[in-house]
């Protein structure tokens, strides 16, 4: 008897053991997770600063793209990828935020609205290369040759669903009350919509615009189709045009010397671009919500 | 909930112009709304239908032995899909077998092992892998990651692994550091910023009471996480793995620069290879045929329905979560 209990005793203490073990085994085993990923991300990042800064030189604005194993800037890619970034935030921004007002003030609840949100939830996922292929098709083959303006708009594919996404998101969370004092006082909807709501959600909807610029600005597969490259100015909108994310590819592939040195600055510059979006946008959030 | 009132036109009073004009103004401003909203829908429909029409050429000429041929021949102009699929498959699959574990490892950690002041900036700093641009993975994988598998990793596994019965095949060959196992890894830490924030977010979203009454009758925090929150967010965890899994397929750059392209089927998981996204990103501007070009928008088409549906099913299993009352992403 007294036996038994002391064997039922230490079957429950190797049970408990064993609990305890596997606990102890999972934490390990979370903990080291997480130090395994931040190792890749302080890898990538280390190899990006180590090799493009010692690359960075005040030619890199003031030169153009050199020809096969010279040396020289990046300044019409920078350049280029400015003017397709600001425009694609141009022509996605507003068409992004009007979906979203439709998405959050007119159709929250409807099947149509949700299906809307279901598609754009798709496109925010989709893979950048299948935009890329698409605008080929609607707009490089109708018109016969490579141009910026194919290249912005494969961009704004890219920037309208981040922004409609954050745009529905931030109005939901205007409370109702807001809507209806305005509405009680006789103010048409839409200057509701327009004076009240937008204004409220200002820092919320800048913030998803910044995400998006983030976003397209290391964007590259899309632009391989679009835009091309350029190794000189392009003399308008209708002309292939440089941008940083395909010279860098192209740099990279290549096998000079010269060209990899460029591919590595421009890739600190990009990644520096997008990682101060980053942090600028969250801080705007931040920013947002204290305000309340 | 925002419908305008319209009285019927028996009893409408004059109306004041002003009035009229609002209401105009509101329903021209509904249009542009909707129309908008249904550009996004235009939008998905249109990249479908525009790239069925682009790879027609490649349909109609090789039919559907296009989808299993493992031809790939510019000269004699003979296409096939099935080298490329076989790449995306493998190189996806290798990315999961990494990413979901560490995922759901970091999400263990930042939602119940860490302390407090370390979760946010832990959980930002994992995010910003998210951030850094694809093609900056794409050069770090060429420059720094390929040569540290061609020299440590690739010999090891050749050596050691490369002899065995049925695994032995997959890691055969030239330590060259480029291939599918290289490219797999390098997209294992592509995703593992998408799934582990879904996973995150949705562990947060487990009522307080069921955790604090599992742990009041005595469970562990593995048990606790094991047996309590992994059920109830099953779901959603499916959904992010998904939603990283239609990343992994269709992501570019990356993959191109280290995948080798190679258009011969191998087992090795050593040698070069190749994907949808990268053959299409490598060749699209030196296809010099009609039918190359028309095969590799067809492959474009391909890799968007199966995105489609990988991404349809991520957003399904996550909106299941939602409608119980949590909030997901």
């Amino acid at each position: 008897m007294n036996n038994a209990k002391a064997h039922l005793k230490s079957d429950n203490m190797s049970m408990w053991m064993r609990r305890q073990f596997t606990d102890y085994l999972a934490k390990v085993l979370g903990t080291a997770a997480t130090l395994f990923g931040l190792f890749w991300l302080a890898w990538i990042l280390w190899t990006t600063v180590s090799k493009g800064l010692p690359a960075l030189k005040w030619e890199l604005f003031t030169q153009m793209t050199p020809p096969p194993g010279a040396d020289g800037g990046l300044l019409n890619a920078f350049a280029g990828s400015i003017i397709m970034s600001g425009l694609a935030v141009l022509i996605g921004t507003p068409i992004g935020i009007a979906a979203g007002t439709y998405l959050s003030e007119y159709a929250r609840y409807s099947k149509f609205g949700a299906t809307i949100r279901f598609v754009n939830d798709i496109l925010l996922s989709a893979p950048s290369i299948v935009i890329g292929l698409f605008v080929y098709e609607l707009m490089v083959r109708q018109m016969g040759h490579f141009s910026a303006l194919a290249g912005a708009v494969a961009l704004s594919f890219i920037v309208l669903p981040v922004v409609v996404r954050t745009t529905d998101e931030m109005l939901q969370l205007i409370p109702s009350t807001m809507r209806e004092a305005a509405l009680a006082l006789g103010v048409p909807q839409w200057k509701v919509v327009r004076q009240v709501l937008y204004r409220a959600s200002m820092s919320g909807i800048v913030t998803g615009v910044l995400l998006a610029l983030a976003r397209i600005s290391g964007e590259t597969a899309p632009l391989l189709f679009t835009a091309l490259n350029n190794q000189y100015w392009a003399s308008s909108l209708l002309d292939p045009m440089a941008n940083v994310p395909v010279v860098i590819f192209q740099y990279a592939m290549s096998p000079y010397e010269f060209w990899h040195a460029l591919a590595w600055a421009g890739a600190f510059v990009v990644t520096m671009f997008v990682l101060l979006l980053g942090i600028a946008s969250r801080w705007l959030l931040l920013k947002g919500k204290n305000h309340e | 909930m925002s419908q305008s009132h319209t009285l019927p036109l028996s009893d409408a009073l004059p109306q004041d112009p002003r009035e009229e004009r609002d209401h105009f103004h509101d329903r021209l401003f509904r249009y542009a709304v909707t129309g908008c909203a249904t550009f996004v829908l235009i939008a998905l429909l249109g990249a479908a239908f525009s790239m069925l029409w682009g790879g027609r050429e490649a349909f109609s000429t090789f039919g559907v032995q296009f989808l299993w041929s493992a031809d790939w021949d510019a000269v004699q102009k003979k296409f096939g899909a099935l080298v490329p699929i076989y790449g995306t498959l493998v190189t996806a699959l290798i990315a999961m077998i990494i990413a979901v574990p560490v995922s759901f490892g970091i999400a263990l950690f930042l939602t119940e092992i860490a302390p407090a002041w370390l979760r946010t900036p832990v959980a930002a700093a994992i995010e910003l892998l998210a951030g850094i641009p694809s093609i900056i993975y794409g050069m770090w994988g060429l420059f720094v990651f390929v040569p540290f598998m061609a020299e440590h990793v690739d010999p090891w596994l050749d050596e050691h692994l490369g002899p065995l019965a049925i695994v032995g095949p997959l890691f055969q060959g030239a330590p060259i550091g480029l291939g599918m196992l290289t490219a797999g890894i390098v997209l294992g830490i592509m995703v593992i910023p998408f799934i582990s924030s879904v996973t995150r977010e949705v562990f947060v979203t487990v009522p307080v009471h069921l955790k604090e009454s599992a742990y009041a009758v005595g469970n562990t925090t593995w048990e606790v996480v094991w047996d309590i929150v992994l059920p109830y967010t099953r779901s959603a965890v499916v959904g992010g793995i998904f939603l990283g899994l239609g990343r992994a397929l269709g992501e570019t750059m990356a993959v191109t620069f280290v995948l080798g392209n190679s258009h011969r089927l191998t087992a090795s998981l050593l040698e070069p290879g190749n994907s949808i996204a990268a053959t299409i990103a490598n060749e699209f501007t030196e296809a010099d045929s009609s039918v190359y070009l028309s095969s590799l928008i067809a492959l474009g088409f391909l890799l968007f329905i199966v995105t489609f549906i990988v991404l349809a099913v991520a957003r399904l299993m996550l909106s299941q979560l939602a409608r119980r009352g949590g909030t997901t992403s």
